[in-house]
């Protein structure tokens, strides 16, 4: 079934970026304006093609009618619909929050803020590999810009070191999509799905090597250990907003660990069947140890909030490690909260800062402390997995989807330790920042409260809440999302079939 | 098989020298090293589609067998992007050796001056 409002999701940011970029240059005030009715134009179409797709029929949409294994092919299904969904809110409260304060920093806050979007909702949406790792491309030249936006020397340090990763993670990408198509002569994911359990036995080697070496990509775009050590860098010296939209690039990362593994390389692919789950459940597993080791360790509330990214994102990971279907379900629970939670921690950790940028030492006093300390409070509560708020079912879940796995031995302990671990760690934090009394000898300048992310923070809090308390709606809507993942036949059949009836109506 | 070694090697070679560069510690290193890794997986791209040679990249009767034109569009695709992004981290590496006055890629990343607890200590005493 084709739609054509799958590609919207893609097309507005596009143009809306190239109109900011060229019309509205010198207008601060008109960039806000037309950026803000985009993202909630992308929110809206989220909102829209989340409903259609939960009916449980693929969509997809061919760009430039080229029947599908040829052309570039868009698919929604659930999966990709939750994660626009995401993304829409997410971009829709950051995009707030940015205002006034950090957009004006630099230019073309708001132009790289819809690239971003273009890259983020593309990658989520196509049903091409090499297109996957173009709109991967797309993400990362805006991210670049964001995360030097605001400038100095330390933020141009770190954004070396990150563009430098990153561009060794696309020629990795490269060389594994260049393996893949060697052994099945095809990049489309649909194909790729129906041709990887024929390979012949000669070619497997190959295949095997490129499907290996797009793991170590997604590991790094999600922080998995050992790739994980560029994370606290490159967004511990970004502005506050920015980290907070980066939360949902890690989850791009697991978004194409999930695709790909449950796809193209999941259950039935023959001789190269779940081929990276053995390797993603114990390097989640250390990812969420390193990730708690972090947050103890960390002097700054900034690097707190990368750590604790990463210690969401080895859960994640040790979820999607599991593979089955209410790993999956309960993976992508986790997903969305933990999102959600990150950025409103990032966006927290900006207003605590003194001055300019985002860096903090825990000396520092803020002035709306009841405030804040309120927020911090039900974010720790959120990110440690403490009831009642959605990280506990999500944690709950998870070590639930366990249970039935043989992997219980390690899955739990890891899983409740860290937990107590990452309690102590937010609770020594928060008495640091709230608790101990600020040595500094004159009191921070009195500042305005910052209504825009004090309401943005609030928002999220109220998305996590409501996250809990609809918790039995959503799962309901995430097991039938896993169960589609589960069954790839009705990927293949639905975007090679749009090849068919196109044909029909083209003759 | 003379071509195919060749390939090989010389796809081993850019990536083994691109590899040794990125490790260094100077930023201009680091940048020759990526053009160098990009190099590699351009050429290992255009020998992902095997390596045929005096055949048109169409399917032509009259012909015997045929070249995949499919790989050269993904590496002209891969080049303009490598291309792009070198200029990027140049302008920006440059950037970061005018406003830090060294081209070290190092970051500290606790530096003396904000070290916490240092500041408390002091005053606690």
């Amino acid at each position: 079934m084709t739609n054509p409002w799958i590609i919207a999701p893609v097309a507005v940011p596009a143009m809306t970026a190239a109109f900011l970029v060229l019309a509205l240059r010198h207008s601060l005030a008109a960039q806000r304006v037309v950026s803000i009715a985009a993202t909630a134009l992308q929110l809206a179409v989220a909102i829209g093609l989340y409903i259609a797709a939960s009916d449980g029929e693929l969509r997809t949409y061919l760009l430039g009618n080229w029947p599908a294994p040829f052309g570039i092919v868009l698919v929604l299904d659930r999966l990709a619909a939750t994660m626009l969904l995401l993304t829409g809110l997410l971009a829709s409260g950051i995009v707030l929050a940015a205002l006034g304060e950090w957009d004006k920093r630099g230019r073309h806050f708001h132009a790289l803020f819809q690239f971003q979007l273009l890259g983020v909702n593309g990658a989520f949406l196509t049903g091409d590999l090499f297109n996957l790792f173009v709109f991967f491309e797309v993400l990362l030249i805006a991210s670049y810009g964001l995360m030097l936006h605001g400038g100095g020397p330390r933020r141009l340090v770190a954004g070396f070191h990150y563009i430098g990763i990153n561009l060794i993670g696309s020629t990795v990408f490269l060389f594994a999509a260049g393996l893949i198509y060697a052994a099945t002569g095809t990049l489309n994911m649909a194909d790729l799905a129906a041709k990887v359990p024929l390979v012949t036995e000669a070619n497997q080697p190959l295949l095997a090597a490129g499907a290996l070496l797009l793991l170590t990509v997604f590991a790094t775009k999600s922080a998995m250990v050992p790739l994980h050590w560029w994370l606290p860098t490159a967004y511990g010296s970004t502005s506050p907003p920015v980290a907070a939209m980066f939360a949902i690039m890690t989850k791009v990362g697991a978004y194409s660990l999930i695709r790909v593994y449950t796809l193209i390389f999941g259950a039935s692919a023959g001789p190269l069947a779940d081929i990276a789950a053995p390797w993603i459940l114990p390097a989640g597993i250390v990812t969420l140890v390193l990730g708690t080791i972090g947050v103890l360790a960390a002097r700054r509330v900034v690097d707190l909030v990368c750590y604790s990214l990463i210690a969401s994102m080895g859960t994640l990971l040790i979820a999607i490690g599991l593979t089955s279907e209410a790993a999956l379900a309960a993976a992508m629970y986790y997903a969305l909260q933990s999102t959600v939670a990150g950025a409103a921690l990032f966006l927290l950790a900006g207003l605590l800062a003194p001055e300019k940028d985002s860096r903090v030492s825990f000396a520092w006093r803020p002035q709306y402390a009841t405030l804040f300390a309120g927020f911090y409070f039900l974010l720790a509560i959120a990110t440690v997995g403490l009831p009642p708020l959605a990280g506990f079912i999500g944690k709950l879940l998870i070590l639930d989807a366990g249970r039935a796995a043989s992997a219980m031995a390690t899955v739990w302990p890891a899983i409740l330790i860290t937990s107590l671990l990452l309690t102590i760690g937010f609770t020594r934090t928060g008495m640091h920042i709230f608790w101990i009394p600020s040595p500094t000898p004159e009191e921070p300048a009195q500042r305005a409260v910052p209504i825009g992310p004090v309401a943005v923070i609030a928002g999220m809090i109220v998305v996590v809440a409501a996250l809990s308390l609809f918790a039995g709606a959503v799962m309901n809507d995430l097991t039938a999302m896993a169960e589609q993942l589960r069954s790839p036949q009705r990927y293949i059949t639905a975007v090679l079939r749009a090849q068919v009836t196109l044909n029909l109506t083209g003759e | 098989m003379s071509m195919e070694f060749l390939m090989a090697t010389g796809v081993g070679a850019l990536t083994a020298v691109g590899l040794y560069l990125i490790l260094l510690r100077r930023t201009f290193p680091v940048v020759v090293g990526l053009s160098f890794l990009s190099y590699a997986v351009n050429v290992f791209l255009f020998t992902m589609g095997r390596l045929t040679i005096d055949r048109p990249p169409i399917i032509d009767a009259a012909q015997q067998g045929y070249t995949d034109p499919l790989p050269q569009a993904l590496v002209l695709t891969a080049i303009v992007i490598t291309f792009g992004m070198t200029a990027l981290i140049v302008v920006l590496s440059l950037r970061a050796f005018l406003e830090t006055g060294n081209d070290d890629v190092t970051l500290d990343v606790t530096p003396e001056d904000e070290a916490p607890g240092k500041d408390r200590t002091e005053a606690s005493r």
